[in-house]
Formats: C-alpha cells, sequence, structure tokens
C-alpha cells in the first residue's frame, strides 16, 4: 500500500480525463469506467485500515522541503467513509441520472470531487490542503447546478459565491501562517507553533480557519448555503454533499488543524461547543416546518454536524480529564461514521421517491410504503437511526456525546443536546407519517417499486445502519482508537517530520 | 508595512463591491478583486529589501542566490491561486449566463425563488 | 457548385477591416513563436507551461477577433480543443504514476543533464509542454463556450428590445 498510496487522487483524476476521452466514442462507456474505478477506490480504502501508520515524500524530497502524504488512523477512517459512499452513489446513479441528459459529464465531475476530497483527507501539507480543497469545491459547485432549472442555478451560483469567499479567508490564513513560521510542512508547523506559542497572530489565524472551514462544514451562522445547495442538486450528488463534502472539507480539515497542527487550547475548545450547540438547536428548529422532504434533511445535517463538531469541541478542552476527551473524541468520531451512512441512506432514499412520484413535497405524498415495500422500508430504518432510536447506530453516538458533555461538566450543554435529540424524534416521526404511512393519493396509484440499480445501494447502506449499531464494541477496537489517537497524539504527528 | 495595509484596502474594497452591489456583474468583478488582493498580500509576503530576482545565471554561486534572493515558494503559491482564481471566474460567468437566460435580469434581488 | 469562399481573404465579409487583417497576418506568427518559446524555456528563464499556455490561447483570440469565427474554427475546432485537452490531462497524470516504478510519485526519473542547456532539467519540460497545450486549449475552449456557442444572450437581448 505504501508504494501506491498517491493513486487514491491520480486514479480518479486520470478517470475523470479518459471518461471524456472515450465517451466521444461509446457513450455507454461512461457507466463502466466510473463503477470500476470506485469499485478499486474502495477495496484500496478498506486495506488501508490494515496498515501501520507511515509519511509518503513525493517525488522523493525530504521533508520539509517535499510535499508529505500521510497515513494514520484519521485518515483511513475518512477514506473508508469518502470512497464506500462514493461507490454506492455511483451504483445508484446509473439508474437515477437517466432523468437528466450530458451523464458522461457528471461522472467526470464526480470523479474530480471524489480525487479533491482524498486528497484533502491523505495530505500533510497546508497548502495542499487548500489546492485539492478548491479541486473538490468547484466540482460540487459544477454538480449542484446539473440540471439547469431555475432553482438550481440559483442555488449553485449562491453558494460558489460564499464557498470562494470560504476560501479566500483560507488562504489569507495560511499565508499569515507561511510568514511567521516559514514552513508550509504541518508537522513541521506544529513543532514551530509549540516554540512560538498562541500568540495575536496566531489567533488571529486560528479566527480565519474556523471562518474558512466553518463554512465549509456549514456550522452555524455560515449555514446560509446548504439549505439551498443540497434539496437542488440530484439526489446522488445531495447524498455525497451531506454525507462525505461537509465531513471531509470542513469537519476533518478544523479537526486535523486544530488538534495536530494548533493543538488542545480552552479558547477554541470553548468556540467550537457553543458553535456546535447553535448549529444543532437552529438546525433542528427550521427543520420541523419544511414541507420539501430534502431541505428538512439538509436542515437536520446542521443540527447533526453541529453534535460532532461540539464533541471535538470537548475533545480539546485541557482542563477536563483525559478520560472525558477520549470519550468525546470517540462519540465525535462514531457520530461522523454514523451521519455519513444514514444520511446518505435518506436523501438516496428521497430520490427514489422523486424518482416515482415526480415530487419533493412530502404533504403531497403518502402510503408509499405500501407500494415500494424496499424504498420504504429503507428509509424507515434510517429515520429511526437518525433520531436515536436502539438498536440503531444514532442511538450509541448521541449518547456517547450526552454523556461526555455531562461528566465534563457542562451540563446546560448536555441538555440542550438531549432536547435536540427528542425534537429530531419529533421531526422524523412526522415525516415517516406524512410521506411512507397513510392514504395513497389518486394519481399514485400505479407506481412500482424503484429499479434494482437503485434499492440495491440502499439496502447496502440500512444493513450498514443496523450492523454499526449491533457492533459497537467491535467498531472501538478496529477503526475509531486509531483515529482517536492520531488526533490527541501531536507528538507522534510532530515525528512524521522525520519521514515515517 | 503600509503595503500590507494597502493591500487590505483592496480586500475591503472587493468585499463591499461584492455586498453592496445589486447587479451579479459586479458581485462577480467585487470578487475577483478580493482574489487578486489575497494574492498581492502572498507575494509582498516573499520580498527582501535590496533583493533580487530568484534566478540563477551561469555565474552565479549559490550563496549569492539564498543571501540576496526573495523567496521564491510564495510565487509558486500565487500561480496556483490564480489558475484556481481562473476557473472559479470562468464557472461563476457561465452560470451568469445561465441565470440571465433563465430569470431574464441581472438584478440579484430579483432572482430570490428559494425561500424559507 | 460553388466555390468554398476563402475564409482568410483579405475582402471576405467576416471579420474586420484590411488594416487589421494585414497586420494580424503578419503578428500572428510572431505571437505564437513567442508562445512557443515561453512554453519550451520554462526551466530556465521565467514563464513555464501556464504562462505560455495563455499566450497562445491569446493568440487564438486574436484569430477569432480578426478574421471571424470560421477561420478559427477550421484551426481549432471545439472537438479538437476537447480531445487535445482531454489528452494532455490524462498524459499528465499517467507520467507520474510512470515514476512511482522508478521509486517515488512525481519522480524527476529521467537524466537531468547538464544545468542551463534547454535539454536538461529531466521530465521539467515535458510537463511544461502538456501543460502549455492543455491550458490552449482549455480557455479557448472556454472563449468559444462563452462567446460564440453561448449566442442565446444575445437573442434573448434583442428579444427584449423589440418588445419595448
Amino acid at each position: 500500500m505504501q508504494t501506491i498510496y498517491p493513486l487514491f487522487t491520480a486514479l480518479p483524476l486520470a478517470a475523470s480525463f479518459f471518461n471524456l476521452l472515450v465517451t466521444k466514442i461509446n457513450k455507454k462507456a461512461a457507466d463502466y469506467i466510473a463503477l470500476l474505478v470506485t469499485a478499486a477506490l474502495a477495496v484500496m480504502a478498506v486495506l488501508t485500515i490494515f496498515e501501520a501508520p507511515f509519511a509518503y515524500q513525493v517525488g522523493g524530497f525530504p521533508p520539509p522541503w517535499g510535499i508529505l502524504l500521510v497515513s494514520d488512523g484519521l485518515s483511513s477512517l475518512m477514506l473508508v467513509i469518502i470512497n464506500v459512499i462514493g461507490f454506492l452513489s455511483i451504483i445508484y446513479s446509473t439508474k437515477y441520472m437517466t432523468m437528466y441528459t450530458a451523464k458522461p459529464k457528471y461522472y467526470s465531475l464526480f470523479l474530480l470531487m471524489l480525487a479533491g476530497m482524498n486528497g484533502v483527507v491523505i495530505t500533510g501539507d497546508l497548502f495542499n490542503v487548500f489546492v485539492f480543497l478548491e479541486v473538490a469545491s468547484l466540482a460540487s459547485y459544477a454538480l449542484v447546478g446539473f440540471g439547469c432549472e431555475h432553482e438550481e442555478l440559483e442555488a449553485s451560483f449562491k453558494y460558489l459565491i460564499l464557498g470562494e469567499v470560504a476560501s479566500t479567508a483560507i488562504l489569507f490564513g495560511i499565508a499569515f501562517l507561511y510568514s511567521m513560521t516559514g514552513t508550509l510542512n504541518m508537522p513541521d508547523l506544529a513543532r514551530q507553533i509549540e516554540v512560538i506559542g498562541i500568540n495575536k497572530a496566531v489567533a488571529f489565524v486560528i479566527a480565519l480557519f474556523i471562518m474558512g472551514f466553518g463554512l465549509k462544514a456549514s456550522m452555524v451562522p455560515f449555514h446560509a448555503w446548504l439549505p439551498d445547495a443540497h434539496p437542488s442538486a440530484p439526489a446522488p450528488i445531495s447524498a455525497m454533499l451531506s454525507g462525505v463534502v461537509i465531513k471531509a472539507l470542513g469537519v476533518y480539515a478544523i479537526a486535523r488543524i486544530m488538534f495536530d497542527v494548533i493543538g488542545p487550547n480552552a479558547m477554541v475548545s470553548s468556540i467550537l461547543m457553543f458553535l456546535g450547540v447553535l448549529s444543532m438547536v437552529i438546525g433542528v428548529f427550521l427543520a420541523i416546518g419544511q414541507p420539501d422532504f430534502k431541505r428538512m434533511l439538509a436542515y437536520s445535517s446542521i443540527s447533526q454536524v453541529g453534535y460532532v463538531t461540539a464533541a471535538f469541541g470537548l475533545g480539546l478542552n485541557p482542563n477536563v480529564g483525559s478520560a472525558v476527551s477520549t470519550m468525546a473524541l470517540f462519540g465525535g468520531l462514531y457520530h461522523l461514521l454514523n451521519h455519513a451512512a444514514f444520511k446518505s441512506l435518506l436523501f438516496l432514499c428521497s430520490g427514489a421517491f422523486e424518482f416515482r412520484t415526480g415530487t419533493r413535497n412530502r404533504y403531497e405524498m403518502g402510503g408509499l410504503i405500501r407500494k415500494m415495500p424496499v424504498t420504504g422500508i429503507a428509509c424507515s430504518i434510517g429515520a429511526l437511526s437518525i433520531s436515536g432510536v436502539p438498536p440503531f447506530n444514532g442511538f450509541w453516538s448521541k449518547l456517547i456525546i450526552i454523556v461526555a458533555l455531562i461528566k465534563g461538566g457542562f451540563l446546560v450543554y448536555g441538555v440542550v443536546a438531549t432536547f435536540v435529540a427528542f425534537m429530531t424524534l419529533a421531526t422524523f416521526i412526522k415525516l415517516q407519517k406524512s410521506v411512507l404511512f397513510g392514504q395513497l393519493p389518486v394519481r399514485f396509484a400505479g407506481i412500482k417499486e424503484a429499479p434494482f440499480a437503485m434499492t440495491l445501494p440502499l439496502v447496502i447502506l440500512a444493513i450498514l445502519c443496523i450492523g454499526l449499531g449491533l457492533a459497537y464494541p467491535f467498531i472501538d477496537q478496529g477503526v475509531l482508537q486509531a483515529a482517536r489517537d492520531a488526533l490527541l497524539d501531536k507528538l507522534s504527528y510532530m515525528g512524521y517530520i522525520l519521514g515515517g | 508595512m503600509i503595503l500590507y495595509f494597502l493591500t487590505l484596502v483592496l480586500f475591503v474594497m472587493g468585499v463591499y463591491c461584492l455586498i453592496a452591489k445589486k447587479n451579479i456583474i459586479k458581485k462577480i468583478i467585487g470578487l475577483t478583486i478580493t482574489d487578486y488582493a489575497i494574492n498581492l498580500f502572498i507575494i509582498i509576503i516573499g520580498y527582501r529589501a535590496k533583493g533580487i530576482a530568484p534566478i540563477m545565471f551561469k555565474n552565479m554561486t549559490m550563496k549569492e542566490l539564498t543571501e540576496y534572493g526573495v523567496d521564491p515558494l510564495p510565487q509558486a503559491l500565487v500561480l496556483t491561486s490564480i489558475v484556481i482564481g481562473l476557473g472559479v471566474l470562468s464557472l461563476m460567468t457561465a452560470i451568469c449566463l445561465r441565470l440571465y437566460e433563465k430569470y431574464k435580469t441581472f438584478d440579484m434581488s430579483e432572482i430570490n425563488r428559494l425561500k424559507g | 457548385m460553388a466555390t468554398k469562399p476563402n475564409l482568410a481573404a483579405s475582402d471576405s465579409p467576416k471579420g474586420m477591416t484590411l488594416i487589421v487583417k494585414t497586420v494580424v497576418r503578419f503578428a500572428i506568427g510572431i505571437v505564437f513563436m513567442f508562445g512557443w518559446y515561453i512554453i519550451i524555456y520554462g526551466h530556465l528563464t521565467p514563464g513555464g507551461g501556464f504562462a505560455g499556455g495563455t499566450i497562445l490561447a491569446c493568440g487564438y483570440v486574436l484569430l477569432t477577433l480578426a478574421f471571424g469565427k470560421e477561420l478559427a474554427l477550421t484551426k481549432m475546432s471545439d472537438m479538437a480543443a476537447s480531445i487535445v485537452d482531454n489528452t494532455c490531462a490524462l498524459l499528465f497524470v499517467l507520467v507520474p504514476i510512470l515514476g512511482i516504478a522508478f521509486g517515488y510519485f512525481f519522480l524527476n526519473f529521467p537524466p537531468h543533464g547538464k544545468p542551463f542547456n534547454l535539454v536538461s532539467a529531466g521530465v521539467i519540460p515535458l510537463y511544461n509542454i502538456l501543460i502549455g497545450l492543455k491550458v490552449t486549449s482549455s480557455l479557448f475552449a472556454i472563449f468559444l463556450a462563452l462567446s460564440i456557442f453561448g449566442r442565446f444572450i444575445s437573442k434573448l437581448v434583442e428579444e427584449a428590445e423589440e418588445e419595448e
């Protein structure tokens, strides 16, 4: 694995350009190329779990002059999430994207987005993070406005302007860090910032990064693009955006920089916890009354990412004991994994409903579980998981986060998180009642089940939701322990500068 | 020091143009000015007083280059950033053309179908 | 059967006036040669792939402005631009993967040669040429897509003026 580690970015890039060449001759080849490449990437990503951590020098140049690719527990967790959900979305889009034109260009843009996200996660150089972030963001701006209707273009334009302002803020922060320390290599930056300490300039850089990456992660008050962009995108892109992109570009980048480069301190911890709890509350209150199925799911994404941010904030706090911060980090990483699974399941279900009934308004749907049983049961499993009903996976991760908040001494935040969990349950019970159960409208009397290529990823994701919940003791030992140690151990991250 | 402040003045002008103007084309120009202000800031960071360009000629020694040359790394960063800005500008213009085709106006306050 | 009109003639109705066409006929060779000089000497003097590619793309735009879009499309059509674009990008990703066989990704594996020569520095001139071609075709394709194939904007403006 060590020699083929850069293929995570090179393979989707090459496939994207090759796709555009081949489809000038034969349009059907695009499906097979995309399926083959994402399957290979998913297999490679699962194989990285079993490797020891290493650092790869690009071009043979030793650090700190060359670019370093770092593989540790957190990178392999993110790689698994990105590539497996990407593979399932591609299986789903072979049938769903027949509703749109220019399907080969969709696959090229999707592979570009995948290459960008993989690049953000595997690299150990700060400017490289910015470049791959821009690649993934540009592909996602184009994909949001893919069907060129009125609302999709408006949503894409708003997302573009806000995303570009955030990227400019991130570049500003990177320029400041470079002028203070003279290096861009993240392990080397970690060493230099320990020497400098958190003076006013580093605090300004932290503020710029929270603004820039917070907009990519859609934390309140930077969330204004998300309720417009996620419903307007095609359903597999909504699943990727909500389940993977806001985590890989936003939450992962904040976690990597705040834990491993800047190190735990109390100011950043309290800011992140406050923003996380604010996102939880505002997200769920705005989600309840929405008539549009996907807009409701988008608002509840803001709420769930708030849980993850609050957990990471608690893990950064140097004043609580190490038991509490370890538990908080475990809850945050577990909820990241779970949210990727059930949110993409819910968005793919909404796409299946839209494919058959032609509408996204949940007041116009009803009683669909009789006509579309597989999709309906998968949607039920997803809704129960996100509400935190045992024994599905959402229950365990929310419980761990709430217990960690209360044990850390933040009683108000813990009570608010519990209240938000109940509100989420109410939201999704309303959703299930209006979409799945109840009266079937007369004009939907003849609809059939969704095609096999669309129900297969739904079934796989539903099994993952149940499996991640039941296998809760094993998940800790396997993947999450390595990810947690990679974040908490700043010293071993600084050791990568010596080349592995 | 005064140069850094002037760069920030340019940045603020770009952000003002992005926020206060209603025409979409003016917003695009504002975002582009903001991008270029940040690029200028990065280049100025690499400056060294009484410096020469970091190019090596035939009869130069390495010691001269490291002692008098300005920092070449910010120049590489800015090259990448300019290319990214170009990509964003072309995508923005394409979306703006399509928006005019659908909404028949360039005024941003009339393009607000998505609410709530 | 009518003969095909000579698109590059000075008195064809497309394009600009006689003075512009004469000057451009002379200057366009210099522009292209300058662009290729910047690309090929990119490892010795400032410039490189992206700057040279922009100059070449501006040369194609000059051709469109002076002689009209039919002539420019015969020199580089949108299909040709797309093929050159994708081939060069694919090669730019495959050559570093070839470097994995020699050790590392993006390794400079050809022999480095003597400094300050034209043929030196390993694989860097090849990267410059690939990037130069890619940027040329990309920028010209963007220009085509926004101005010539995006004609629906001017039609909408004409319709709006007719209504008033």
